[in-house]
């Protein structure tokens, strides 16, 4: 079992001080953060991605590829990377680069992004916003397993013998999951690849998200990836801790009131009977996350969502102190006790590899020579049968 | 022969108040017609002022408290409603037009509906036909087609007394009709529905549609675009 922080990478004003961090502020924050994630021994740091103001993630694999450089083990993903808006050519590329120089730390999440007026900004329309999910992804899907494409779709120009590169690390593409929390068609889309499904389980009571996981888990099933225990979940989560509920609770109720989200809404101890939301102590804390697997069964990553509204870094920094050597730990005892035998281990890039080819070693493209176009020929890779012999002969 | 499960959903705010004093005429009146006929009644209703703590957190957030969820249950078993409002500023009040925003779209489709307003002054009459109408409209309900409304001076008229009768009888005669239950049964799949749309009522996925079909590798094309193409012109 995989636990992680995700940031959605609001910059917000700090209710309590009244101070809005800079641009520069935030990223060196986030990256201090996500650094510290990993010294309190958590397993994935997540961005988000976001094209507007007040966020500053408009380049997730540039930030990700830093954090990775200042890291060891931490798994680096998103939460999550625009499938709709993003032309999932240069998804294939950005992501693949960033593999490469993490060696192979990282996965990615996809949604869908619900802020209309960014889509015509990248000359789309939110009206598509599914449809556009749904066929980009089965174009990243290939791009990443073929070493030359050619494709026609509804949205994007169309290939003709395009190859992305780099190829996937050990030709082994990056682990998808898919993040929805009302669309049974992109859980399908889930299944029927075998990629992971995120329920960002933040914003509504548990019984919403299980339906969908459910059905994710038999459609998983019915496209012959195993059993439903091995279906691939992430869940996300909130969480202020304290020392004792009551700090907890004084300490987060003016981030929780202004929030952008879900501020001047309900109140927060209404959000937290009715929603994932755990203010309190570590132990109310470890009690609530446990709650999650009653509802959806054993699952694979769990994320906390700490660092918005506006929270200041120290804070952030000690609720990560807190999660790292209180919370997880004993959530990691305490799930492995109650964990199925046979549920699915989370995926990393190793045990994909593992999956792919073995004992086996992976396969290393290696170009063949320039031949001053990209376009002709079977493969540009050396290990592939060329269809189209090269001319001048070499 | 068949019991009908009838909701009242009143607007009114003050206890006792005359929207509500409205809205149980009606069902009374439904209650006693509906008998004749052989059929029982029972009414479940629903004071919205009693859900007023939860509004903010339904508008804000879509998140919905216990007596909402309470709410939108008895709704979902609704065979009929009578649905009561007083008339603030020449329109339904806040609280009224707030609660059914909130709900579903699809929840309520083909329910046959009683409209009723109650006023200080005569003036605001058509709000129920102009602005209530379509709301229920929107929601895809049936309303009858008497309007109920009652200002000051109403109250002593027997001629809000035979507007009851009247659009309780249309009420009756509605939900006698089946319409509702063969509008689930028959025709449910050709409403527009997203998942989630009715509380949880909507039927299953359905696995047989373009984006399924392109949620599993497939292509948005259609078969008019090839001439060889095995599915022919859409």
């Amino acid at each position: 079992m995989q636990f992680g922080i995700m940031s959605v990478s609001d910059i917000t004003r700090d209710p309590v001080s009244g101070y809005t961090p800079s641009e520069k502020e935030r990223i060196d924050a986030i990256v201090r953060i996500a650094v510290h994630a990993e010294e309190v021994g958590l397993d994935v740091f997540a961005i988000g991605e976001h094209h507007n103001p007040p966020f500053f993630s408009s380049s997730p694999t540039t930030l990700l590829a830093h954090i990775g450089a200042l890291t060891e083990r931490l798994i680096l993903t998103t939460s999550t990377t625009l499938i709709t808006t993003n032309d999932p050519v240069r998804l294939a590329e950005e992501y693949a680069m960033l593999q490469h120089l993490v060696g192979g730390r990282m996965d990615l999440m996809l949604g869908r992004g619900n802020t209309a007026p960014v889509y015509p900004w990248f000359g789309q329309d939110i009206r598509q916003g599914l449809p556009l999910a749904l066929e980009n992804y089965n174009l990243l899907h290939r791009l990443w397993r073929e070493d030359v494409v050619d494709w026609e779709g509804q949205f994007r120009t169309p290939l003709q013998g395009f190859t992305s590169t780099p190829r996937p690390l050990d030709d082994t593409p990056p682990f998808v999951w898919h993040g929805s929390i009302r669309t049974p068609e992109i859980a399908e889309q889930a299944a029927f690849y075998g990629n992971g499904y995120f329920a960002n389980n933040i914003f509504w009571p548990k019984e919403h998200y299980q339906r969908l996981i459910r059905f994710y888990r038999q459609r998983f099933e019915h496209y012959g990836h195993g059993p439903q225990k091995k279906a691939i979940v992430g869940l996300g989560g909130q969480a202020f801790l304290a020392e004792n509920s009551q700090d907890a609770h004084a300490q987060f109720r003016p981030y929780f009131n202004e929030a952008p989200v879900y501020g001047h809404g309900p109140s927060m101890e209404d959000f937290e009977e009715m929603t994932p939301l755990s203010v309190g102590s570590p132990q109310e804390v470890i009690d609530k996350t446990l709650t999650f697997r009653e509802a959806f069964g054993d699952y694979q990553r769990q994320m906390f969502l700490i660092d918005h509204a506006g929270l200041p870094v120290d804070t952030v920094l000690k609720q990560l102190d807190l999660l790292g050597e209180r919370v997880v730990p004993v959530l990691r005892e305490e799930l492995a006790a109650r964990r199925d035998p046979e549920a699915a281990e989370p995926p990393t890039h190793a045990s994909l590899v593992k999956a792919k080819y073995g004992d086996a070693e992976p396969r290393q493209p290696r170009p063949n020579a320039n031949r001053g176009d990209n376009v002709t020929g079977g493969s540009p890779y050396q290990d592939s049968e060329a269809e189209v012999s090269a001319y001048p002969a070499p | 022969m068949t019991d009908f499960r009838l909701v009242v959903v009143s607007a009114g705010v003050s206890d006792p108040s005359s929207t509500r004093l409205l809205a149980d005429r009606a069902t009374q009146r439904v209650s006693a017609l509906a008998r004749e006929r052989g059929h029982a009644v029972s009414v479940t209703t629903v004071d919205l002022r009693e859900l007023l703590p939860e509004l903010p957190a339904a508008l804000s957030s879509q998140l919905l408290g216990p007596r909402f969820t309470q709410a939108v249950d008895a709704l979902v078993a609704a065979d009929a409603l009578v649905v009561a409002t007083p008339v603030y500023k020449a329109g339904a009040s806040g609280l009224f037009t707030s609660f059914f925003q909130v709900l579903d779209n699809d929840l309520l489709i083909g329910r046959p509906v009683i409209l009723a307003a109650t006023a200080g002054t005569a003036r605001h009459a058509l709000v129920v036909d102009e602005e209530m109408r379509a709301l229920f409209a929107y929601l895809r309900t049936l309303p009858v087609p008497t309007s109920l409304f009652a200002s000051t001076e109403d109250w002593t008229d027997k001629a809000l007394g035979q507007r009851i009768d009247r659009a309780a009888r249309e009420l009756v005669l509605l939900m006698d009709s089946g319409f509702a239950r063969a509008v689930r049964d028959d025709a449910w799949g050709s409403y527009q529905h997203t998942y989630g749309s009715a509380g949880g009522t909507e039927l299953g996925i359905d696995l047989d549609s373009d984006m399924m079909r392109l949620a599993t590798g497939g292509s948005l094309r259609s078969g008019d675009d090839d001439p060889f193409d095995p599915r022919g012109p859409a």
